[in-house]
């Protein structure tokens, strides 16, 4: 564990790119902030799984300093989903062959601001990182997922992906998404995807007729496609409780 | 069983059904044929509830209940199936999961008991050895890189297991191989009883060489132009629908 000095004192404004979206009225209660540390030493592989769930009203920002050393390995998930405002910020820092895997859900309803931003850094030749974020968005809540890779002179044979899928359940209801790629090596791949869009109403028409009530239509259809981020948990039992978490949460907001 | 009236139906403001008149009975097998364009799966689409699907006029009957003010899932818990001409993929959700989840909430709506984990598995299992479709396949995301035949077996997996009382297949035997329309063809008539219909919408008279139909209908511009015996499929076969005035 390292210390960091990466406490602010400044109050984030709309004008920083990182929080664009955000709703500082609400970043004005919850800072400022510490960031939480988790280094992953050389050849380790580690698993963290961060739910926010805060009580309503609430807001809440997590940011996090991660470095994973050389060959060591993350796989980390987050189920965001609670209070008025909810942030969970990642500065991933990676060196030599080190992966980051991240899966990612945001459930937001109501008003909601919910965001993750991520930062990785490939520091180090050969690092891999494959972030998937899933999002459902209702009422005239927002839902942002900011993901920034900056690739180090170091960094070449750099392996970045990013895909970023969003349900929007209502009108008013936003999703943002934005990649940025700030590469200062040559031999990269980085590649990212981002759609949002609408429950397929062909498959709840066949789900419909088949007798499933056109709420557990729903609620089938958005649980599977929030499934892609919590496809990577490795472990059955891990992976169905996050699952059947996401789905008491889509519960309430279906 | 069900009765349909005079109905006419628009897609997109554009009538497609234009005073479309039918009754089947319990026990009875009944085939549609008809040209492209006809407005056979906008029939079936009508008669399943499905969104954008405009009733303009007429009625549908269905065990004495009015099916036109039911919803989709409330026709199917009452009995209506419709078998798919292009059954739809789901990524994500497994075919076990769906038809339990299916099952159940039909089972639920009608105010009878769920089926258990093994009483379900139990039926899926035989629906699916009956209709040549391997039990791995059970466990796949719902009909995703399915061929066109095994989605029709899957159709027809589905039917078995929900057990409906009126069948309305739209073109199940188009995209089978010959085995797969004698697996397919046994699979319906197993299904025929005296208290279940069956409405085959099909092109070919292959498939009605296999499961005999009552009577066979044809479908022009959106009504029923002529009504006969299975030997109309063969004059149909023969002739075409060019002699068939609309
Ligand atoms: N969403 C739609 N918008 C506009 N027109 C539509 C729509 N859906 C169907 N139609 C039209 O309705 C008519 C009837 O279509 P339908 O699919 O019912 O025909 P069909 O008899 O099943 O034909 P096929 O034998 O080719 O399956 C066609 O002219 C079709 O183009
Ligand atoms: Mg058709």
């Amino acid at each position: 564990m390292t210390a960091l000095a990466s406490v602010s004192s400044t109050l984030p404004s709309r004008r920083d790119e990182d929080w664009r979206y955000s709703d500082i009225a609400a970043v004005e209660r919850a800072w400022p902030v510490a960031a939480e540390v988790i280094d992953v030493a050389a050849g380790d592989h580690a698993r963290r799984m961060i739910v926010q769930d805060a009580a309503i009203g609430s807001a809440t920002i997590r940011q996090l300093a991660i470095t994973l050393a050389a060959g060591a390995r993350l796989d980390l998930h987050i189920i965001n989903s609670g209070g008025a405002y909810g942030r969970v910020a990642l500065d991933v820092t990676l060196h030599q062959g080190a992966h980051f895997e991240l899966g990612g859900v945001i459930i937001a309803r109501g008003e909601q601001v919910l965001e993750i931003i991520t930062t990785v850094r490939h520091a180090g030749p050969g690092a891999s990182s494959n972030q998937i974020v899933r999002c459902v968005a209702g009422g005239t809540a927002t839902a942002t997922y900011l993901g920034k890779v900056a690739v180090a002179r170091a960094g070449q044979k750099t392996d970045a992906a990013q895909s970023f899928k969003a349900l929007l359940l209502d009108r008013g209801a936003t999703a943002n998404a934005k990649p940025e790629l700030e590469i200062f090596a040559d031999d990269v791949k980085c590649a990212h995807g981002a759609t949002v869009g609408e429950l397929d109403k062909t498959a709840l028409f066949y789900l419909e007729s088949r007798g499933l009530p056109p709420a557990t239509a729903r609620a089938l259809l958005t649980r599977a496609f929030l499934s892609d981020a919590l496809a990577s948990i490795a472990d059955d039992a891990a992976r169905e409780a996050a699952e059947a978490q996401v789905t008491a949460l889509l519960e309430a907001a279906l | 069983m069900i009765i349909i009236d005079n109905l006419h139906a628009s897609v997109d403001g554009k009538p497609i059904l234009n005073g479309l008149s039918l009754t089947i009975n319990a026990g009875e097998v009944h085939a549609i044929m008809g040209p492209n364009g006809a407005g056979k799966s906008t029939l079936s689409y009508v008669l399943a509830g499905r969104a954008g699907y405009e009733v303009t006029g007429g009625s549908v009957t269905f065990l004495g209940q009015d099916l036109l003010a039911m919803a989709p899932h409330e026709r199917a818990a009452a009995g209506v199936f419709l078998g798919l001409q292009y059954p739809v993929e789901i990524p994500g959700v497994s075919n076990l999961m769906f038809l339990r989840t299916a099952l159940n909430a039909q089972r639920h709506l009608r105010g009878e008991a769920e089926a258990s984990g093994a009483e379900f598995m139990k039926l899926a299992k035989a629906a699916a050895e009956a209709l040549g479709l391997p039990f791995e396949m059970m466990k796949r995301s719902v009909n995703q890189g399915f061929s066109g035949g095994e989605k029709k077996r899957n159709e027809m997996v589905q039917m078995a297991v929900l057990e409906p009382k009126l069948a309305v297949l739209d073109e199940t035997d188009s995209g089978l191989d010959i085995d797969a329309l004698r697996v397919v063809s046994d699979g319906i008539n197993r299904m025929r009883s005296p208290d279940r219909a069956t409405l085959l919408i099909t092109h070919y008279q292959r498939l009605l060489d296999y499961v005999v139909p009552d009577f066979v209908h044809v479908l022009v511009a959106g009504r029923i132009v002529r009504t006969g015996g299975p030997e109309l499929a063969q004059e149909l076969e023969r002739g075409g629908y060019v002699s068939m005035a609309a």
